[in-house]
């Protein structure tokens, strides 16, 4: 009997010593901000974190993942300083979390990405819709070889998905064909499209590059140019939340990545501008 | 004097140490009680018979149907046995009975190593030359993602394990057994077939099982290599067997690769997924501890 | 059948006038061939996979890429040295969360509640418990641990991605293991050891300490090294406790990424298959290492 009793108190006395833990600091306490939330946003915030921190040596920035959902999740609880989402923030969300603070800090453009030796060089957006609910399923049916599609997409709670549903499918919550291969990230979605022959997927063009082929949706090549010109049609905002008003580093950094610098640097990476 | 320090030391750390023994099954009712915790909601607003028999996991429109995983954790788990198990036992015989002292640590070391390696490197291994290599085969819907390469990546995973403990097992068995039949006539071969094995049978079984549940635990592999699709796996065509050239989603797959980006019930349901997988894991376990008892009575 | 002399017309000999007993031999050497076969087939499983992933990754393995960081991007960028960093950390945290609490409870399970001790009761009833304990949360699979790190200390304790977290979602991971090893190092100690000391007058705690303990060291040890490699080896845990950070932690509340994670993000978010298997190799030497290191403290722990 006495050991259980002893034991109940070291157990209380350790829960007591976890309980007196940190605290969440409010946002820009300090001189670290943390980061998390879309992994479209992320090698953004990574490069515009290195700028920043190059002229500012005492501040750390430290960027995640996570998914949209759970960078507004993050950001609203104060989990994080700052949340980011590759997607406008739902209504929902803004109820469930009225001190949420949303920053636009560029759009970005998806690609409709496909192995490169697939020979297709631009696709309408009825076909790609097609692809993906399943009603199309060889590449002969939009005008390549006699080969199975092997489509590659993202998870649900996705942002990149999310966009990717509204203005390609119509449909923000649509429903992929089956035997999709679904990955985590954009990274992992280029890497599985790149890797397997005869299969198309979805990424954001800040992860463009020589490994896969953008086709032209609607004949408008995935450039940033035409996304900024409005003719390309897959577009969505790069959101950066804060649950309140932003202050010291936090709000420093914000104004930076606003301002000519840094929307200069987020033209450079391959994004549009915020306005 | 120092007979009283001693005696208040020896009290004091009697407490510290029966705390410490206490710790682990406080950790274990901990993990219980907050994965339940968190698992609850939805199981109250989806319903567990709902969770098992839905084929539909759409998060986006309610719908939380673990069929699909719980077919492709199944599925893994059995291509792993078909392709482990006969190599393993065989490995198991061969280390216990046939091998000379020199083979025996060769094979030794070598199953040993194959057990620390992390389940990354063998998911990379499977992603960079498995993948490929499974593409070739000639049926259609066949990305090279899917069970098979699921299967080959898990059965060297489960080698070392079944092997080890079916070792132990056929060792274990008594000399007298042994000699009986060999002094009766038998050849080597017939006493392992007729009477080593059937007297380690318990044991072994209860290393398959381990192995086992060892599949059916493992993630960051099965993410590589799996497909991750939401579907039930089916054969491609006429030929039942390219069932393992389907793609699938593991229950162990869908909670980490969702997990980051769930919220609300979504989340809840990812907790109750992990129920789900920790209660499939205890029945096996258990049958595994069952037949362990029964193999020492 | 052929004229065939009666002695080979006999109960023994089968239609093609072999003794059963050359038929029984000839199973025995097909059946023998095969088994060395699967001796071999294990072997060469490990030479294919190890062999690939050293081959692949020696090339890309410099001292340069040992001390650089991960630079990211999308060609996966530098070298591994701040996930080096964060492996020994964590390895470091884990180990001292997971140590004593284990070896402690090991202690008390053999020493002061066990078969030696002889009590009634309910001392028993609460060792097959806590032994009841110990064996399930060894048969947990790791992303359950996950799972369980992400709602207690990512979320609920609002230690967010961090080494702490991951620390402690680890060290409920390798606490079994420490347990099991420490009892079954315990154990193998003679009780003529304790029954001589405690004959000398000491406490029971002088007898643990000062004697039963360092006869039983080595066997600890290697629940320890096990425990390490398991730590370096683990991916699930971590990939939800600790976020993917690449930089280098410099408190326990940052996050971080473990050398294993590292592979999983370059092997699925990046092009850099030969990085990944460069950094596998690291890995695989460490574990080469440590198993030796195992193999050293059990041959010494026998010999006593």
């Amino acid at each position: 009997m006495r050991y259980v009793l002893v034991s109940i108190l070291l157990s209380a006395s350790m829960l007591l010593a976890a309980c007196g833990s940190p605290a969440t600091p409010a946002p820009g306490a300090g001189s670290e901000i943390t980061v998390a939330g879309s992994t479209s946003v992320q090698p953004l915030a990574e490069v515009l974190a290195e700028a920043y921190m190059g002229a500012h040596p005492e501040i750390r920035i430290t960027v995640q993942g996570g998914g949209s959902s759970v960078g507004v999740k993050s950001a609203a609880e104060g989990t994080v300083d700052i949340g980011t989402a590759s997607r406008t923030v739902k209504d929902e969300e803004l109820g469930e979390f009225p001190d949420l603070q949303v920053f636009t800090i560029a759009r970005d453009g998806i690609a409709i990405v496909v192995h490169p030796d697939v020979a297709v060089d631009g696709l309408a957006k009825d076909q790609v819709k097609g692809i993906y609910e399943g009603s199309i399923t060889t590449w002969s049916e939009v005008g390549g070889p006699d080969a199975a599609i092997v489509v590659v997409g993202r998870e649900e709670g996705s942002g990149t998905r999310g966009a990717f549903g509204s203005l390609i499918m119509d449909d923000e919550e649509f429903a992929m064909v089956g035997t999709a291969i679904l990955q985590p990230s954009n990274g992992a979605v280029r890497t599985t499209v790149s890797t397997t022959p005869d299969s198309i997927g979805f990424i954001s063009f800040g992860y463009l590059d020589e490994s896969v082929k953008a086709v032209a949706i609607d004949g408008v090549e995935a450039t940033a140019e035409n996304a900024l010109g409005g003719e390309y049609p897959v577009v969505r905002p790069f959101n950066m939340l804060t649950n309140g008003e932003p202050a010291g580093a936090v709000k420093d950094w914000l104004d930076f990545i606003l301002s000519e610098d840094g929307q200069a640097i987020i033209a450079d990476e391959g994004y549009i501008a915020a306005q | 004097m120092d007979m009283r320090r001693r005696y208040l030391v020896d009290r004091s750390v009697r407490y510290l140490l029966f705390f410490s023994a206490l710790i682990s099954l406080f950790i274990v009712f901990m993990i219980g009680l907050f994965t339940l915790r968190e698992a609850w909601p939805a199981f109250r607003e989806i319903g567990l018979l709902s969770m098992l028999t839905n084929s539909e996991w759409r998060p986006g429109r309610d719908q939380f149907g673990l069929l699909a995983m719980i077919a492709g954790s199944v599925w893994a788990a059995i291509g792993s046995m078909i392709l482990g198990v006969p190599l393993a036992l065989a490995g198991a015989i061969f280390l216990a009975e046939v091998a000379p002292v020199w083979m025996r640590g060769i094979v030794r070391s070598s199953v040993e190593l194959l057990a620390g390696i992390p389940s990354v490197v063998y998911g990379l291994f499977g992603m960079v030359v498995l993948l490929p290599v499974i593409r070739k085969i000639p049926v259609a819907g066949n990305t090279g993602f899917g069970i098979l390469a699921a299967s080959i990546v898990l059965a060297v995973m489960i080698l070392p394990t079944i092997t080890n403990i079916a070792e132990d097992a056929i060792r274990a068995v008594p000399r007298e057994y042994k000699e009986g039949s060999l002094a009766l006539g038998a050849t080597h071969w017939q006493t392992i077939m007729g009477v080593t094995l059937p007297a380690a049978r318990s044991g072994i079984v209860a290393a398959v099982i381990l192995g086992v549940g060892r599949a059916v635990g493992e993630t960051m592999a099965m993410i590589m290599v799996i497909g991750n699709s939401i579907v039930l796996p089916r054969p491609l065509n006429s030929n039942p067997l390219t069932l393992f050239l389907s793609q699938a989603r593991t229950l162990t797959g869908n909670i980490a690769v969702e997990i980051s980006y769930a919220t609300g019930l979504h989340e809840d349901a990812l907790f109750a997924t992990g129920v789900v997988l920790f209660v499939l894991i205890m029945i096996i376990n258990s049958s595994a501890n069952l037949l362990i008892r029964e193999r020492r009575r | 059948m052929s004229e065939q002399p009666d002695a080979v017309r006999s109960p023994e000999h089968g239609p093609w006038g072999r003794t059963n007993l050359a038929r029984r031999h000839l199973t025995e050497r097909a059946a023998f061939v095969l088994l060395w076969v699967a001796g071999g087939a294990a072997v060469a499983a490990l030479l294919a996979v190890v062999g690939y992933v050293l081959v692949q990754g020696i090339s890309v393995v410099s001292l340069d890429f040992l001390i650089s960081p991960p630079r990211g991007g999308l060609a996966g960028e530098g070298g591994i040295s701040t996930t080096v960093i964060t492996t020994v950390y964590l390895v470091a945290l884990t180990i001292s969360l997971a140590a004593p609490l284990g070896i402690g409870a090991g202690v008390f399970l053999v020493e002061y509640a066990g078969e030696m001790q002889g009590y009634s009761g309910l001392i028993p009833r609460v060792v097959t418990v806590a032994r009841f304990g110990v064996e399930t949360l060894a048969g947990v699979p790791s992303i359950i641990f996950g799972l369980f790190g992400y709602a207690l200390f990512v979320s609920a304790l609002h230690f967010g991605f961090s080494l702490l977290s991951a620390g402690l979602a680890g060290a409920c991971l390798i606490l079994p293991v420490i347990i099991r090893t420490t009892e079954e190092a315990l154990r193998a100690v003679p009780r003529s050891y304790r029954e001589g000391s405690l004959a000398l007058g000491t406490t029971q705690w002088q007898t643990v300490s000062s004697v039963v303990l360092p006869a039983a060291l080595p066997g600890i040890m290697t629940g320890i090294v096990l425990s390490v490699g398991r730590i370096i080896s683990e991916t699930a845990v971590f990939y939800v406790t600790l976020g993917g950070s690449s930089r280098a932690p410099t408190s326990l509340l940052d996050p971080g990424r473990t050398m294993a994670l590292h592979v999983f993000y370059l092997a699925t978010e990046t092009n850099a298959f030969q990085k990944a298997m460069a950094t596998g190799t690291i890995l695989i030497v460490s574990i080469v290492v440590i198993n030796a290191i195992i193999n050293l403290l059990t041959r010494r722990f026998t010999m006593r």
